[in-house]
């Protein structure tokens, strides 16, 4: 459990920081190959509903979006600054542990204009091996259905 | 016009006057003033023009019901025991309070305000007042007072192909005679016979004007400039053609992308499709493998009905979406992205995939969050400055081309004529 816990916390604290520093090319390699990731609101996922803001179904996804966010998407610069709740285990099953984590990601327009962009929690199952943590599902539940302007770095 | 000023006391003569240069020139206060979105909202929203309220299959059954607006108005819809759909303004006859706190829901009876619990049936009838009678003798609403005197504004309602629109004003033409024969048969395209199955629903922000949005939404010139993630990636080699097409009013339009099948099934295009001199390729290119739903070849369709209505249909990925106004310069875009119920598992999955392309992170929409507020702060000094809209001629008229700026003007000619400007 705690040498579980350290894993994730690590992995997390890596993500988090690895967007915030805009190495965005590493984002991907948080991920398993087999993983899916998707962007939805607290109200569709309450509602059941299948899609996402964004919806990634493997890891070649992740990396287009970030191939088309530098070389194709065009929006006004930005930053974001990720603060991260304490991950809480929910189970572990085999190398397979699934765990909840709350998120406030500040938005840093190129402006110096801050504002809270986003809140939820991010919802995941990691595979843990190798003494690593490595996420096989990524669910981010914003709190608001509400996006200001724009999506374009990952949460 | 005299009539305008009867109808809300704002004079168009306040308002104006609009620049000389027909439908080519819109001067940036449009976008700004806080009398003339006032005015938008009489005169275009509680008008005599239809506002798309809900999907029919949001509200599949007796007693659900979903908050949804016409413009500044709350609007409750909701399928009474019958299984008809009401609709109703979210606005208690007492004092005015919101009747409906929740976006949706299911299995109501009736409505209760909150405040003092005046009561509303399905159909927005008010039917009972707490403490009508008063309490022991004392109080209570004078003998006199009739509950019929006192039922909410009803909307008007009329459905086409799942889509359900509603409008304040007795004047609107039946709905298809208001979209128009240009129009209607392009939404049966897409949804008649079919059941909407909601994918996702959400709300972008727009830091801008919403009439900034609906140009955009009209603007197929800037399509391949602004939205670089199809030519980046070399994703739209086949040869294409297309067209724009616009209402006889002006304001509602279609543009399209159509596979040119002749070269379709030219097999140097084929292979052309699949050698790629980009250096971008996608890691994952099932993002954009699709299936085959319509026999015309049309890959994209934007549909628009005055004023704030938008169906989309990128490839196999299908949304309505819902412009609201909020303030002069903010806006809700609102999302409903949608499959069918006879989507199979597969065609389920390239719909969901699809959906990466549009909304908030859309791949070839999200610009379109930004650009209309570059353009409020572009212009927040020169309220009294043009646009210029020239591209593809002066007028509003259909045409081949997509290199045009007709379906904008053609919005302006609606947008003026309503407004009395």
């Amino acid at each position: 459990m705690t040498d579980v816990y350290r894993l994730i916390s690590q992995t997390q604290a890596e993500y988090a920081r690895t967007i915030d520093n805009d190495k965005l090319e590493a984002w991907p390699d948080f991920f398993i190959d087999a993983c899916t990731y998707r962007i939805t609101s607290a109200q569709s996922h309450a509602d059941g509903l299948e899609g996402g803001v964004v919806f990634c179904a493997s890891k070649g996804m992740l990396t287009d979006r970030i191939s088309a966010l530098r070389e194709a998407n065009i929006f006004e610069r930005h930053s974001y600054r990720h603060i991260l709740g304490a991950p809480c285990i929910l189970s572990e099953n085999g190398d397979r542990v699934e765990s909840e984590t709350a998120f406030i990601v500040a938005r840093i327009m190129r402006t110096g204009e801050t504002a809270v962009f986003a809140t939820g929690k991010y919802l995941d199952t990691y595979r843990v091996g190798g003494g690593k943590a490595l996420i096989e599902n990524r669910l981010v539940v914003c709190d608001s259905n509400r996006v200001d302007t724009l999506l374009v770095i990952p949460l | 016009m005299a009539q305008d000023n009867s109808m809300d006391g704002l004079a168009a003569a306040e308002i104006g006057p609009w620049p000389a240069g027909g439908l080519t020139r819109v001067p940036y206060w449009v976008f700004q003033r806080e009398d003339v979105y006032a005015a938008e909202q009489q005169r275009i929203f509680q008008g005599p023009n239809w506002s798309y309220l809900c999907l029919d299959a949001e509200v599949p059954n007796p007693g659900d019901f979903r908050a949804t607006s016409i413009g500044d108005t709350p609007v409750i819809v909701v399928r009474d025991g019958t299984g008809k759909i009401n609709a109703f303004e979210n606005r208690c006859s007492h004092r005015g309070a919101l009747i409906c706190l929740e976006e949706h829901g299911k299995g109501q009876r009736d409505f209760q305000c909150v405040y003092h619990g005046w009561s509303y049936d399905l159909a927005g009838k008010l039917t009972g007042i707490a403490f009508k009678n008063g309490v022991k003798g004392q109080g209570g609403m004078p003998k006199a007072f009739k509950l019929d005197d006192h039922h909410p504004r009803q909307v008007r309602l009329e459905a086409l192909h799942g889509l359900v629109f509603g409008t304040l004003s007795d004047a609107t033409p039946p709905l298809t005679d208001y979209i128009g024969p240009e129009i209607v048969p392009r939404i049966a395209r897409v949804l008649a016979g079919k059941r909407p199955v909601v994918l996702n629903r959400v709300t972008q922000v727009l830091p801008n004007n919403w009439k900034l949005y609906i140009e955009n939404v009209k603007d197929s010139y800037h399509a391949s400039i602004l939205h670089l993630f199809f030519t980046t990636f070399q994703l739209n080699q086949l040869s294409y053609k297309g067209g724009i097409v616009v209402s006889e009013a002006g304001g509602s339009h279609i543009s399209y992308n159509q596979l040119d099948t002749k070269a379709a099934i030219n097999k140097d295009y084929a292979a052309q499709q699949l050698r790629s001199d980009s250096k971008y390729k996608l890691a994952d290119p099932s993002l954009l493998a699709g299936f085959h739903e319509w026999d015309d070849g049309i890959t994209l369709q934007i549909l628009s009905v005055f004023p704030t209505f938008v169906l989309q249909q990128i490839q196999n990925s299908i949304a309505v979406r819902r412009v609201v106004p909020r303030k002069p310069d903010e806006t809700d875009l609102n999302w409903t992205i949608i499959g069918f119920d006879s989507d199979t598992p597969e065609q389920r999955m390239v719909r969901l995939k699809q959906a990466n392309l549009i909304g908030p992170a859309g791949f070839i929409s999200m610009e379109d969050g930004c650009v209309g507020g570059f353009v409020q702060r572009g212009v927040k000094s020169v309220p009294d400055a043009n646009a210029v809209l020239e591209m593809g001629g002066h007028e509003a008229v259909s045409s081949e081309s997509r290199v045009s700026e007709a379906s904008i003007r053609g919005f302006w000619k609606q947008y003026r004529s309503t407004m009395g400007l």
